[in-house]
């Protein structure tokens, strides 16, 4: 039987030619995706990694629909050159609760994944106006309408679809008592979705990202979720050798 | 047909038609088998295969200091070659940074050496780092982000005080006096202010205006100084150069607009003017790169 099991009987047979094709691909799949979910090390455990605040959320959807991502990446990789002008690289863990993630795979503007801190919120608020006013060589277009009020009712159920993806935003009690537990009470507070409205607005007023009190505006979403990115994790208290042995 | 002298596969569909057997040349046949055997030497030196909840490792290692000071050796990892060529590109620019660290400024910018890794070093810290706000020549934008070529400084301009600067970060402040003072009451101090830089003002609204600048009613005197040339410590500039930070004075054309654009000042206040933190907490920077940066800063043309 297996004499006749020959190349050409494969290449004349539809059937087999359909199913050991698939066989193929998908070894690659097996080697490369399967692992990941069984391996220790794939995600570092450090400290601080948290869910996005309500407005961060939506800074963070924003950030997709504007399509940031096709321009920049978040994701610093391991190499000298880029730890010099970035800082340090990404880790796996610092995305765990980016859905979908927004590492990219395009640099036509510069690497975001630690721009939080870098510049002040008047400066991204001025850029994203208009980036040739700050930048003269820049080619980034302007985004005027980011200054336009924010639609911030439909918060609660973007936060409760990325809780269903495994993001711990909490609806009842008992899971807003495991997240202080985890991440304090303050940032426990801030993923409770029953008061997400409530959160994102008062956020906005004390942050005031667009200098622009009254009201809250797309600009002050975008900045507050551009100002965190990277901030999460102290690497000050991580000792570099830990970070080798994860791989 | 002569022509047809290649190979068939052998197999004839709809009762004529054929498949010409063309087989790959030799030497790319043993092209495909120097790779595969390429690659098993690739799985023993380096990181390759998934096993269970681990991965072969392979036999490459990678020796580095960890945070002890103690060599330590890995296996081969992208993060342990990293942390390597970090370590020894430190090590090659350590010498010029202890030299920096251990010398008095002045000595620093008179050793050839020294000042040129200062330049160049400083030259691709601010780029990355600075030129955002301040302009890739430290020009800044008037109404946004000071000057650092100039020789006004805010915060104070020695080494010492752009370092501080530059670790802690600042944040502007000016109250609004819609409040305090009346209309007319901001244009008599606009008129003074701008006459303190020899701008040809109403002479009597700037009298009135002097005495409201350094009365308890307007007390610009506090932060601005009895002088008006500005007390460093809270950052309030000196008003009686022709530099200006806020008010775009500069590109109104007459006197009145010139008022007007400093009256919009004095009304409204000011709540911006945040410098981020590189040092300290944030650790953007560590406290070598921000010697040589507040050096770098200094030396752009107004250091004091």
């Amino acid at each position: 039987m297996f004499k006749k099991f020959t190349h050409e009987k494969i290449e004349t047979n539809a059937g087999w030619l359909i199913v050991l094709t698939m066989l193929a691909i998908s070894v690659g799949g097996l080697v490369e995706i399967a692992p990941l979910f069984l391996l220790d090390d794939t995600i570092e455990k450090v400290d601080g990694v948290r869910p996005y605040s309500p407005l961060e959320q939506r800074g963070r959807d924003i950030y997709i629909r504007e399509g940031c991502y096709t321009c920049h990446s978040q994701m610093i990789r391991p190499v000298r050159d880029e730890q010099l002008r970035y800082g340090h690289y990404s880790l796996a863990a610092e995305s765990k609760y980016d859905h979908p993630f927004q590492w990219g795979s395009k640099r036509t503007g510069p690497d975001l994944a630690r721009v939080g801190g870098k510049y002040s919120n008047e400066w991204h608020t001025q850029h994203l106006m208009q980036p040739k006013s700050v930048v003269s060589e820049s080619v980034m277009p302007n985004y005027p309408w980011l200054m336009t009020p924010l639609d911030a009712s439909d918060v609660a159920d973007r936060m409760r679809a990325l809780r269903t993806t495994g993001v711990p935003y909490s609806l009842t009690q008992a899971e807003f008592d495991k997240n202080v537990q985890q991440f304090g009470e303050e940032h426990a507070r801030m993923f409770h979705i029953p008061n997400a409205q409530t959160n994102l607005v008062s956020q906005a007023q004390a942050g005031n990202y667009d200098g622009d009190n009254s009201r809250v505006s797309e600009m002050d979403a975008l900045v507050a979720y551009l100002q965190v990115l990277g901030t999460m994790v102290d690497f000050s208290k991580i000792k570099p050798e830990d970070l080798v042995k994860f791989r | 047909m002569a022509e047809n002298t290649v190979q068939t596969t052998g197999h004839t569909w709809d009762e004529t038609l054929q498949e010409y057997n063309n087989p790959l040349p030799n030497w790319w046949i043993y092209g495909l088998y120097v790779t595969v055997a390429f690659a098993i030497v690739y799985w023993i030196l380096y990181p390759s295969w998934p096993v269970g909840k681990d991965h072969l490792r392979g036999l490459s290692t990678v020796t580095y200091m960890n945070s002890a000071g103690q060599a330590e050796t890995n296996g081969w990892n992208t993060r342990a070659k990293l942390l390597k060529e970090m370590q020894d590109g430190n090590a090659l620019q350590k010498p010029y940074f202890d030299k920096i660290a251990a010398m008095p400024v002045a000595q620093v910018v008179k050793d050839p050496e020294l000042n040129s890794f200062v330049l160049s070093a400083g030259k691709a810290l601010f780029s990355e780092n600075c030129a955002a706000c301040h302009q890739a020549g430290g020009q800044g934008k008037v109404g946004f982000y000071p000057n650092l070529a100039d020789d006004d400084w805010k915060y104070g301009g020695s080494v010492g005080e752009i370092e501080a600067t530059l670790v802690g970060g600042r944040r502007g402040y000016m109250p609004a006096f819609s409040e305090a003072l009346e209309k007319s009451q901001i244009e008599a101090v606009a008129n003074y202010v701008l006459g303190l830089s020899g701008h040809a003002v109403d002479k009597v609204k700037a009298a009135e205006g002097d005495a409201l600048f350094h009365s308890n009613t307007g007390a610009c005197y506090y932060c601005h100084g009895a002088d008006a040339k500005g007390r460093k410590e809270f950052g309030a500039p000196n008003l009686t150069d022709k530099i200006w930070q806020w008010a775009n004075v500069p590109a109104a054309t007459d006197v009145n607009s010139k008022v007007a654009v400093v009256q919009k000042v004095v009304t409204g206040g000011l709540n911006k003017g945040v410098m981020p933190a590189w040092g300290g907490e944030s650790a953007r920077l560590n406290p070598g790169q921000i010697k040589l940066l507040s050096i770098y800063v200094h030396e752009l043309g107004g250091g004091k």
